[in-house]
């Protein structure tokens, strides 16, 4: 490396900068963690200070696990988030294997027509994706948005697991048949474990968009019982939007989940950034 | 050979669950969402009115008053979003590019954070922040010297729109901020040593080499951000309720959706006026995506190293 891209001044820059954005991009969770240990008046009095001796509370956790059913809301979301990613990669890398290992006439077009879903918007389809379900009784079922939330992720795992299959060798498979191994033995058994950082990077890219959404839970499963935490934290909070350590205490309950998941995943999420799996 | 004339049922099998699932649940209700638009509901009976639900939306004064405020609404929040989350993505992405940074990734993840919560948490915490009552953001400001800058942003009219569109920013930046990141470390050394020797170096470096590497990179976010902020519904819901207050200045597409197909207050929900409004959303996503494939795309010179 050249000193003309190095100079000490510029090293300073780019570390001042970036821990500015840093600082922005962490203060707003920050201010929310430290404030939902508090008590109401230290709250208000000092909202910028952590939590002490005196000032700290746990009155909102109490509050929350009180008023909200925030382990059945996790479970949902955990039972909607696992079965989702289950059939998205399942059901994806079946289809990405058909498209990239056999030619067969239509191949192209259907590649094409699984691929028109990347950009458009399943919402787009809520009106008549509600009708449906009404229709066929999986309103406040869990079932109902497991099967939106795999349509939604299919194309896209579609699209990059093909990309992937194709540069698995062709000499491996062949060697397999010729040992008699029949075709879904070779997806299974050869090409699925060879695909499985692929797999990875699809799942931590569909994980994040199944486990915010709002809008189908809101409109596919608002019972009680079916309501996924960030649903269940959005009510809980409108409900409660005057007892700030409720508020808090349940923001910050939404966040840990996710947070642990990201710290535990980040590396697979941003090598698959990285990777070029979205070019 | 003998494969052409077998029947191959395993590509049946592979395909069946995926085409099924993506046919029954995408593919179907978008074509059955556009059918719908064309119907009403007379008397409990689903009658065929044609473009009849089109001619209110875009004749009747409330309805084409509410639709055109939202869509230039919506548009508003898009502009944001490119003026302010791609340079800023773009900035902190060429700043962690440079090689050997110390504390590159701790940086990098850290950044990306505010991209892995929900809307909700999003739209909540900063309500709180921003909030008169908390007084976080006045006290901030005031720590500056910018205290009589403070507005109660969310609650005025003329800044909420901004306010919600910058918070969306904040959001989001980090998935401009890696993909330019990955584009930006995909650039060959020797081109950069090759502009080295011809005397490029620095900025003029990032303005005439890398930047024009990494265009295509920002095409795809562009769009990406057109089709985001296009079907954009929960930050406004969370932070501003069904009716996007106040008066209707933070309502977008999605919102004006949601409210139309559910109905709010003492309005009825309508599906079938939902359906021609989604039909709309349908047709502006489309063209802005057509605009990219074929009029953007197609132009951006991709480098193959």
């Amino acid at each position: 490396m050249n000193k003309a891209r190095r100079n000490p001044l510029n090293t300073a820059a780019a570390h001042l900068i970036l821990l500015t954005y840093t600082v922005i991009a962490l203060f707003p969770v920050f201010v929310i963690l430290i404030n939902s240990f508090k008590t109401r008046k230290a709250i208000f009095r000092e909202p910028l200070a952590l939590p002490s001796a005196e000032t700290f509370s746990t009155i909102g956790y109490e509050t929350v696990f009180k008023q909200g059913d925030f382990f059945l809301y996790f479970q949902n979301s955990m039972i909607v988030t696992v079965c989702s990613l289950f059939f998205i990669l399942l059901f994806g890398a079946m289809a990405a294997f058909a498209l990239a290992e056999y030619r067969f006439r239509g191949n192209t077009l259907m590649g094409l027509y699984l691929a028109l879903g990347i950009m458009i918007p399943i919402r787009i389809g809520t009106v008549a994706i509600l009708e449906m379900m009404v229709a066929t009784g999986l309103v406040n079922t869990l079932l109902a948005l497991i099967l939106v939330y795999t349509a939604q992720g299919l194309p896209l795992a579609v699209f990059i697991l093909s990309e992937f299959m194709k540069q698995v060798s062709d000499d491996l498979k062949n060697a397999g048949r010729i040992d008699g191994l029949s075709e879904y033995t070779i997806f299974f058994r050869l090409v699925l474990p060879l695909v499985r950082p692929a797999m990875a990077t699809v799942a931590v890219f569909n994980m994040i968009p199944i486990w915010n959404d709002l809008w189908f839970p809101l409109i596919l499963a608002p019972a009680e019982a079916t309501k996924t935490l960030t649903l269940g934290s959005q009510v809980f909070i409108g409900q409660f939007v005057t007892d700030w350590n409720a508020v808090l205490s349940a923001l910050s309950m939404a966040i840990l989940p996710v947070l642990i998941l990201y710290v535990i995943f980040s590396r697979q999420l941003i090598r698959g950034i990285t990777s070029g799996a979205v070019k | 050979m003998s494969d052409r004339l077998r029947p191959r049922w395993h590509i049946l099998v592979f395909l069946a669950p995926a085409v099924l699932v993506y046919t029954a649940v995408m593919i179907f209700p978008l074509f059955n969402t556009l059918r719908l638009s064309l119907f009403t509901e007379v008397e409990q009976e689903r009658v065929f009115v044609g473009l009849q639900n089109f001619r209110t939306l875009f004749g009747d004064a409330i309805w084409s008053e509410q639709f055109w405020n939202a869509l230039g609404n919506n548009f508003w929040f898009f502009f944001i979003h490119m003026v302010v989350q791609n340079p800023i993505g773009v900035i902190l992405a060429a700043i962690l590019s440079h090689p050997r940074l110390r504390f590159a990734h701790l940086y990098r993840s850290a950044i990306f954070i505010p991209t892995i919560l929900s809307f909700v948490i999003v739209g909540f915490a900063w309500k709180l922040i921003l909030s008169p009552i908390w007084g976080i953001a006045p006290s901030l400001l005031d720590a500056v010297g910018l205290k009589s800058l403070f507005a109660p942003w969310l609650g005025k009219e003329e800044y909420a729109l901004t306010t919600l569109a910058l918070i969306s920013v904040w959001q989001f930046v980090g998935i401009p901020m890696m993909l330019i990141y990955a584009a930006l470390l995909s650039i060959p050394e020797e081109i950069l040593e090759a502009g080295e020797c011809d005397g490029i170096t620095g900025m003029s470096a990032f303005w005439k080499i890398k930047l024009p590497l990494i265009l295509p990179s920002i095409g795809i976010i562009s769009i990406l951000t057109f089709v985001g902020n296009f079907n954009a519904f929960d930050l406004i819901y969370a932070a501003q309720g069904a009716l996007a207050g106040p008066d209707f200045s933070t309502d977008i597409l999605g919102t004006f959706l949601y409210r139309t197909f559910f109905g709010f207050q003492l309005q009825l929900g309508d599906p079938h006026m939902g359906s021609a409004i989604a039909t709309a959303m349908f047709v502006i996503i489309l063209i802005g995506v057509c605009i990219y494939l074929f009029g953007i795309q197609t132009r951006l010179r991709r480098y193959q190293f």
